[in-house]
């Protein structure tokens, strides 16, 4: 038997993505970016001073990264403040964006990119990626390309596009597999990677080329949402 | 900057070498250090192992407790993995809050355990929805000589294979003192460990020391297992540092890793008890 998606997607399928760039006035750049449910909105402040001063780079900015959820964004309230999870993903996210930008002209300084979801159906941490990638762009940082990212799933033995709730606590069979990924846009530099569940070393490859196709949907829709704004402001 | 402490010198000359294939203690790329592992860190736990990889040695103990169930699993027994980097193991580490690799190294160790399900879990419920027990899996680095992270989940599987479930007294307390003769229900067909890919330049290698670990750019740890004594299967996944990986890059990983898997796992079975 094969996996059925629970809202009848195909398994190359990702929910509806939306983007919305320049959503803060205060920031420097600002995104919104939706999986379906799953909503992130990012916030880019700087380049700017970075204290305390022993932090500070000569040889360029640093990127400051920041991920969590806001209280009411999911079932059980969270509670507020940094946890060991939310620390990590600030971590990998900041990983997931770095090899896209060219910092070395802004020497001493930092970019903070803050990044919150309002609103949790799995695939959060991609959700804020793709959302900070476009927060950066309209802040003007110099960047190689954006980046893109989706979580690839295996349900039982089926990969599939875009890991919803339903998805991310299915147990049947070898069960829920999650592996978000990000890349740079038309390359094959991967980003992001991890992985939680049970996967045959010879289905990565497959994974990468299913979160090859959904990225290349995800780069347009950035760019529209990129032009949208940059229209706006010649008006 | 991974390159803390690292001359550019040792940079460069590090990059070269291994774009040549070769590394400063003759190893192969691809090529890990032997292991050595011993039992009875603490006669205190209920179970504890000590790896020693070249330089690099970390212990691992299990402590058991009592405990109510999660809501979400109230018919399982609960897991948790902590470890410290502490300021003994290097001059590197230092006290206070924990940083990014003290957070991430007990962390993908909790996924490769889990996820693997080498732990019977739902063996460990006393009373249904009210007690079970909870697992306490403690890492310490106590010399750091490069990947940490390997040479613990050598450790973990090593302290758990070791590890006996405390007596309870007559009022349902832990007696820690009494010797048990009740082993850790584990699967025993299903043994998880962990490999860390690094990359400088072009080159991908495997298990640096400490100088080969701060001139890298990129890394991934992977978690595999020999699910159920069938086949090999990964659980658990983390690209670090800021180097990308390319496709080609991820493709000799999985060509790699189920030998490094193999390997390990006959060299670890040598000292299983």
């Amino acid at each position: 038997m094969t996996f059925k998606r629970p809202d009848g997607r195909k398994s190359d399928e990702m929910r509806p993505i939306t983007a919305k760039v320049g959503i803060i006035p205060n920031a420097d750049g600002s995104a919104m970016f939706t999986f379906g449910k799953t909503v992130a909105i990012a916030a880019v402040y700087g380049p700017r001073m970075l204290h305390p001063q022993h932090m500070q780079d000569p040889k360029g900015a640093i990127l400051r990264v920041n991920y969590d959820l806001l209280s009411f964004s999911v079932s059980d309230r969270k509670k507020p403040g940094p946890s060991r999870r939310s620390q990590e993903i600030s971590k990998v996210t900041e990983w997931s964006l770095s090899p896209a930008l060219d910092l070395k002209d802004f020497p001493n300084t930092v970019v903070d990119v803050q990044i919150y979801i309002l609103q949790a159906d799995a695939s959060t941490r991609v959700a804020g990626i793709n959302a900070a990638s476009m927060a950066l762009a309209q802040a003007g940082i110099p960047m190689k390309n954006l980046i893109c990212s989706v979580s690839i799933g295996k349900m039982d033995k089926e990969l599939v596009v875009d890991v919803d709730k339903d998805e991310e606590d299915f147990e049947d069979g070898e069960g829920a597999t999650d592996i978000p990924i990000a890349k740079l846009a038309n390359t094959d530099e991967y980003t992001l990677l991890q992985l939680d569940g049970k996967i045959q070393p010879h289905l990565i490859p497959q994974a990468l080329a299913l979160a090859d196709k959904a990225c290349a949907k995800i780069y347009e829709v950035q760019k529209k949402a990129l032009k949208n704004v940059m229209g706006d402001e010649d008006k | 900057m991974s390159s803390m402490g690292l001359s550019g010198l040792t940079y460069h000359t590090l990059a070269k070498m291994f774009s040549e294939g070769k590394r400063f203690d003759g190893r192969k790329l691809l090529e890990q250090r032997d292991f050595t592992v011993e039992y009875n860190v603490s006669n205190k736990a209920e179970g504890s192992a000590r790896v020693k990889m070249g330089k690099t040695e970390v212990v691992v103990g299990v402590k058991m407790d009592v405990g109510t169930p999660y809501p979400d699993s109230l018919d399982k027994g609960n897991l948790m993995v902590s470890g410290d980097l502490l300021p003994l193991a290097s001059p590197r580490f230092e006290s206070g809050p924990p940083k990014f690799n003290a957070i991430e190294l007990p962390r993908l160790i909790d996924r490769m355990v889990r996820e693997s399900h080498v732990i019977d879990l739902k063996k460990l419920v006393i009373t249904e929805g009210e007690k079970v027990w909870t697992v306490m899996i403690d890492i310490y680095p106590i010399n750091d000589d490069g990947a940490l992270i390997d040479a613990a989940s050598i450790g973990t599987i090593a302290a758990l294979l070791q590890t006996h479930i405390p007596n309870l007294d007559e009022n349902g307390r832990v007696d820690h003192e009494s010797k048990s003769t009740k082993k850790l229900p584990l699967m025993e067909n299903t043994i998880p460990l962990s490999f860390t890919f690094y990359k400088l330049g072009e080159s991908l290698l495997v298990d640096p020391t400490r100088e080969e670990e701060e001139a890298c750019d990129g890394k991934i740890v992977w978690g595999l297992s020999n699910w159920k004594g069938k086949e090999h299967m990964i659980h658990s996944c983390q690209k670090g540092l800021e180097m990308s990986m390319t496709r080609q890059d991820i493709e000799q990983m999985m060509k790699h890793l189920p030998k490094l898997y193999d390997d390990t796992l006959k060299k670890l079975k040598k000292f299983l008890k």
